[in-house]
């Protein structure tokens, strides 16, 4: 289960309607338990309303401060502006990392929709999300 | 050797070892699809054959991230 607490689950919705009709994306980090406790909001390089990359300096500095705090990454989060929060097939192929949790902020519907997924090896499972 | 690894301190038994062979060493199937620093260096995925990492080295790697709707 990851659990996010109430002001950075409302910064990623915050986040996601101020970029729309862009995708914005960043990093959680936490403990091993799900446990969320850093927000790093990253660049989308793509600036694309239906694609993202992170910047890998981005990366590495969110890293090195997280490494910094004892925490590690566990959360890759995007926005899908206009599409329900689901992987897409790029999405899932694209999941290299079989450790993290992929979160999707969907705006498509009347008020705003996150989700976490696990994903490994092309195989997506639900996570479970708790605010906290 | 001694490593840190993605900021665990790590203990190596072979000597010599390329980025390529350690990330295999730490469960990576994709190597071209991580980004690797060698003691806060950026590595091109070219190199990851050739660049052997050495007693005291700090490598992190952090996968490639994006995806679309």
């Amino acid at each position: 289960m990851l659990k996010i607490p109430e002001n950075i689950y409302g910064e990623l919705v915050a986040r996601a309607r101020e970029g729309a009709p862009l995708e914005i994306c960043g990093y959680l980090a936490g403990g091993a338990d799900g446990e969320v406790k850093t927000h790093y909001p990253l660049t989308n390089t793509d600036a694309s309303a239906e694609h993202f990359s992170f910047d890998p300096k981005e990366q590495f500095a969110a890293f090195k401060d997280a490494t910094a705090r004892g925490q590690r990454l566990i959360v890759c989060y995007h926005s899908h502006p206009a599409t329900p929060a689901r992987p897409s097939a790029e999405d899932i192929k694209l999941a290299y990392d079989p450790n993290i949790s992929y979160v999707i902020i969907s705006l498509s519907a009347a008020e705003p929709v996150v989700k976490s997924f696990k994903i490994k090896a092309g195989t997506v499972t639900n996570e479970e999300i708790e605010i906290t | 050797m001694k490593l840190t690894i993605n900021g665990e301190p790590k203990e190596i038994a072979n000597p010599t070892l390329t980025v390529t062979e350690l990330l295999k060493q730490e469960g990576v199937s994709m190597p071209d699809m991580v980004t690797v620093q060698l003691n806060d260096e950026f590595l091109r995925p070219h190199q990851y054959p050739d660049v052997t990492v050495s007693d005291g080295d700090t490598i992190n790697f952090l996968y490639f991230m994006g995806g679309g709707q």
